[in-house]
């Protein structure tokens, strides 16, 4: 299909069509490669050549662009671009046998170009299908529920060229597993109700004069709906639920309050790069309360007086881009989005959606923003914060799904309403995406204060060992901290929750998370670019059976580097599944130092076979024992 | 400069808007650095020139200076994690310093022998990367490549061309050339240019030129790297 | 300093070096000889003694390793050697032998014995007496544990100097501006 259309229209009218659509603005680099790659299979060195000369910008930020970002191709991968969820609970369910079944049926090597260039089959991070896998991605289509039957099918389809638009539509079922619903997941929000109850919501005494310089500006004074709608923010006591539990409400007014430069406006960002492995719940909200998100959106851009804004989806999410647009149009006619919402003049406010391409850090918010202006997703230097700098410069509010989500509940019952549900300081409740060893994965959503206990009971989970809330950069528990709560209070979260019975090695899952973490590191700081490569490097080295007391240390000293010289959370989180594993499963690491003293972390042997090799030689003389060394030092 | 700062115990002045890197290098003290450069906006890469500030670990070359704060920078436990962030620049590229032009006049060896380096510790990574010799004047090799970005914002911020820019990610970001060729001499680079002036390690090097000034008598030879904080200060 | 009452064993070797920090050790010249009221040479190039003593106290290492030959010696010195010195840029990075990891082994020994003309007949040499390349060269540190290292290309005889005497009055050794080199 692709390549009949690149005969048919050439990659330089691919490369016109897609640039006209995004109207010819630099800014949506990222999109304009990710289309003429749809289009083309890859980005052909022409499609940069068209690209440099309509744009008018230079080759080198392109292919600093395409460069950074995994799902982006400057080399030919074939027709089928397979790539294998290689999160810790794939490999629980089998991944790494199905990519090798694959691999041999199709005679191609992991990570490689098959010979005739029709494919290629390679790992990728999580792709958040954790409570129906193990899953793959297609030409960044998902996959789910993957077995051997499934996977002989697929090198079948392959085999025969057919087109993945003609593969079984049930290969590309999403469940949305939800298991526990509560205020959220059980709303049955009407679409524009939020906007109504927000619009004709009074202000308390006092939020009046900030109200000044809102959205509103240009319509009669003495509406109040936004400042209301903040207002009822913060009586919620509403914080994100990305991870890092800013305050919302501070953080919508710091951007309503942060002055306009002449030419200027203001940005609603929802951060859907749902990355953390692990995580699935903005999946499901997206896919069943997209409604209710994008409520919550426009509810913001309300408060702050925002009249564009961005849906930042992830690019393993690409198959809900139709869907979510088509809500968006839906949402149009409905007039609760576009010009004059709910019939009042002047109240504009529309969404774009744009997709990532495999880059974890997009999560980060100012790394989201620099994606969102087409550029390599590098976090920036803060301060200035994106409440007053964001994209492109101008005042920029980012937060999660499901905040938005509970914006949107908070709009149409009050921040009262919601303050009521949780605890104290967490208020409202947290979506849990479960997955790992138990019986019923998927989602759960508890007032916060519930406990892992708790969750695990629900869940059906038996003879846990362990379970990591919050994915790699959260923290990993141990049974005697059954009892701690999810909440501010006690252990925030973005949401994962996967667990581990006894017959897991945590050495393993902690291995498997910094393979992560090396994987996704920006390369922007020296601690973080090189750190997670030698923290990978060792922990191969114990895997290997090389290490000693020696690499332990190196192992903790690294974790130190890493949290105090890092530019981002990516680097200062990219040891705590190693410390907390360490602290709490530390015989899964002294099973590893097989060696009393210092050995390489390379087989000496093996460095000799292509020399042996060649010379035909294989007299002791052309070994290194092992053991030579190390016994009797 | 009537707002002051503590840094190591010394009093230091700033002006409104001023980097603690800016403040500390004005009053004549030494901070190591590589991807800062008082001409270009800072990038905040290299992490070499993180301190503490009221506990606190940050890059100064990006943190303002704020009237009060109390900075921590010359301090065994920050140095020796300068130490160890400048031997992982040695082990993630191919620093081969007897072989190399640079040697002598190289900011990255200066601060490593600043920072009494007397091995770069880790395993080394042995990366296998490109030299380009095909511009008439300069020669690329990028083995020697710390990212530190320098010669990115001099071609694009001031000679206005934009021949560099990063590509790839993680550890394997490099630097790339403005041409479709990938080669140095397809672009509009010249001599002229101040990115050919501005890289702190043997990555960009003027060809005929290398060995004009002996081994021994090169810049870092004469002084060490730190005596340069004391001579913005003398200028002044 | 004070006379030790038993002279330290210090044995020495080169592996993928050029002999250069070792003409640079006896470039410390007369120095030399105060540095032997204090130690006395065991296996080294300077006594021809071809093993270790099995109580040496200091070993001092010049060049990386190329191959299972290297290796060998490297690893008699750390078992015999209290304390291991790896003295010169090769040793410490694998220096200028190292220049050839970017390039896979194999066609390094294709292009050196087959490609180029002259040698062996197109044969790659096999006798079992010729130590086998590694496929890569590594610094020593790599291999074995070392705990002091010694910069330079060769580190002047003033480092080593320098390095030597701080150790042997049991302090940690310290390079000051104009001591440290790489180059």
């Amino acid at each position: 299909m692709a390549l009949n259309d690149m005969h048919a229209e050439g990659v330089a009218g691919i490369v016109d069509r897609v640039v006209a659509h995004y109207r010819r603005d630099s800014n949506n680099m990222l999109q304009i490669l990710r289309e003429v790659q749809e289009a083309c299979d890859w980005i052909p060195p022409e499609a940069i050549d068209r690209l440099q000369a309509v744009l008018g910008v230079p080759r080198t930020k392109i292919e600093g662009v395409a460069g950074f970002y995994s799902f982006l191709y400057t080399q030919p991968r074939g027709k089928y671009r397979i790539l294998f969820s290689d999160n810790v609970t794939d490999n629980m369910q089998g991944n790494r046998a199905l990519m090798e079944r694959l691999c041999s049926s199709l005679w191609v090597e992991p990570g490689k170009v098959s010979e005739d260039g029709l494919l290629s089959i390679d790992k990728t991070s999580c792709t958040g299908m954790c409570d129906q896998g193990p899953a793959m991605l297609v030409n960044n289509r998902a996959i789910t529920r993957l077995t051997a039957a499934r996977i002989d099918e697929i090198a079948e389809l392959v085999r025969n060229k057919v087109p993945l638009g003609e593969w079984p539509a049930d290969f590309f079922q999403v469940e949305d597993n939800i298991r526990k619903a509560d205020i959220m997941l059980d709303s049955r929000l009407q679409p524009g109700d939020a906007l109504r109850a927000a619009h004709a919501r009074v202000p308390s005494d006092g939020l009046m004069s900030s109200n000044m310089r809102s959205w509103r500006e240009g319509l009669p004074s003495g509406i109040g709906g936004p400042a209301a709608m903040l207002d009822e923010i913060k009586r919620a006591n509403l914080r994100g639920r990305g991870g890092a539990g800013f305050i919302t409400g501070l953080k919508w007014e710091a951007c309503r309050n942060a002055p306009l430069k002449a030419g200027q406006q203001r940005f609603v960002v929802c951060n859907a790069d749902e990355g953390e492995p692990g995580t699935f719940k903005d999946r499901v909200l997206l896919t069943s309360y997209a409604d209710l998100v994008f409520e919550g959106m426009t509810a913001a851009a309300y408060a702050i007086g925002a009249r564009r804004g961005f849906l930042y989806l992830r690019g393993e999410y690409r198959y809900l881009l139709e869907p979510l647009m088509a809500v968006l149009e839906r949402r149009r006619k409905e007039k609760i989005l576009g010009t004059d919402i709910l019939g009042i003049p002047g109240a504009d406010f529309d969404i774009e959606i744009h997709l990532g391409a495999g880059a974890y850090i997009c999560g980060e918010e100012s790394a989201l923003i620099e994606s969102l202006e087409g550029k390599r997703g590098t976090p920036r230097n803060r301060p200035p914060f994106p409440v007053t700098n964001g994209y492109l410069d101008q005042p920029t509010i980012v937060n999660n799904v499901e905040t938005f989500a509970a914006a949107a509940l908070i709009a149409l019952n009050g921040g009262e309403w919601y303050a009521s549900v949780g605890t104290r300081h967490s208020a409202g409740t947290k979506i849990l995406s479960v997955s790992g060893d138990c019986e019923r994965p998927g989602l759960y959503e508890y007032p916060f204060g519930v406990s892992i206990r708790q969750v695990l009971a629900d869940c059906g989970a038996q003879d846990v060992q362990a379970v990591q809330v919050s994915g790699p950069s959260g923290i990993c528990l141990s049974p005697a901290e059954f009892e701690r709560t999810i909440g501010f209070e006690d252990i925030p979260t973005a949401g994962a929750f996967t667990i581990f019975n006894n017959s897991r090695d945590m050495f393993e899952v902690a291995r498997n998370y910094v393979h992560f973490f090396q994987h996704e590191s920006c390369g922007f700081c020296t601690p973080c670019r090189v750190g997670t490569s030698l923290l990978k490097n060792l922990m191969d080295k114990l895997h290997n059976g090389c290490g000693s007391p020696y690499d332990f240390a190196e192992i903790e000293k690294l974790n130190q580097l890493l949290q105090s010289m890092s530019h981002c959370g990516l680097g200062h989180t990219a040891c705590n599944p190693v410390l907390d594993t360490i602290a709490k499963f530390r015989p899964a690491y002294e099973r590893r130092l097989a060696q009393k003293d210092f050995v390489p972390a390379f087989d000496l042997d093996q460095a000799l076979a292509a020399a042996r090799q060649m010379t035909g030689r294989d007299d002791p003389g052309a070994h290194i024992i092992k053991e030579e060394f190390g016994e009797d030092a | 400069m009537s707002q002051t700062f503590i840094l190591d115990g010394k009093t230091i002045s700033f002006a409104d808007g001023q980097t603690i890197m800016q403040a500390a290098t004005q009053a004549g003290v030494f901070i190591p650095h590589l991807c800062y450069h008082p001409d270009f906006k800072p990038h905040g890469s290299c992490k070499l020139c993180t301190v503490k500030v009221n506990g606190r670990q940050t890059a100064s070359c990006t943190m303002r200076a704020i009237a009060g704060m109390v900075v921590e920078s010359d301090t065994p436990e920050i140095n020796a994690e300068r130490l160890a962030l400048t031997q992982m620049l040695f082990v993630e590229g191919n620093h081969f310093c007897p072989s190399c032009e640079q040697s002598g006049n190289c900011q990255l060896q200066a601060t490593a022998y600043h920072l009494g380096m007397m091995s770069p510790h880790f395993d080394h990574f042995f990366p296998n990367r490109a030299v380009d010799a095909s511009h008439p004047d300069v020669l690329l090799d990028f083995n020697r490549c710390i990212l530190c970005s320098l010669c990115v914002r001099a071609s694009r911020d001031v000679d206005g061309k934009n021949v560099f820019a990063l590509s790839g990610r993680g550890i394997k970001t490099h630097l790339i050339v403005n041409a479709k060729s990938g080669q140095l001499a397809d672009t509009n680079f010249t001599l002229d240019d101040k990115a050919a002036h501005v890289c702190p390690v043997g990555v960009i090097l003027k060809k005929r030129r290398g060995f004009a000034v002996p081994i021994g008598e090169r810049t870092y030879d004469k002084q060490p790297i730190s005596a340069t904080a004391k001579a913005v200060a003398e200028e002044r | 300093m004070n006379a030790p009452k038993k002279k330290l064993k210090v044995a020495t070797t080169s592996l993928a070096g050029c002999f250069g920090c070792h003409m640079s050790l006896l470039d410390i010249d007369e120095r030399l000889f105060t540095l032997l009221e204090h130690i006395e040479f065991d296996r080294s190039p300077l006594t021809d003694i071809k093993t270790c003593s099995p109580d040496c106290d200091i070993g001092i290492i010049e060049g990386g390793l190329c191959n299972a030959e290297n290796v060998h010696v490297l690893r008699e010195f750390r078992d015999n050697c209290k304390i291991l010195i790896a003295i010169g840029a090769c040793a410490i990075n694998g220096g200028l032998p190292a220049q050839r990891n970017h390039l896979p082994l194999t066609t390094i020994l294709e292009e050196v014995y087959h490609t180029s003309p002259g040698l062996m007949n197109g044969m790659i040499p096999n006798d079992p007496e010729l130590p086998l390349p590694l496929n890569k060269v590594h610094p020593i540190h790599e291999v074995v544990k070392i705990d002091y290292f010694m910069p330079g290309c060769p580190p002047s005889a003033d480092t080593i100097w320098k390095v030597l005497t701080d150790l042997l009055a049991g302090k940690e050794p310290e390079l000051g501006h104009g001591l440290m080199h790489y180059d």
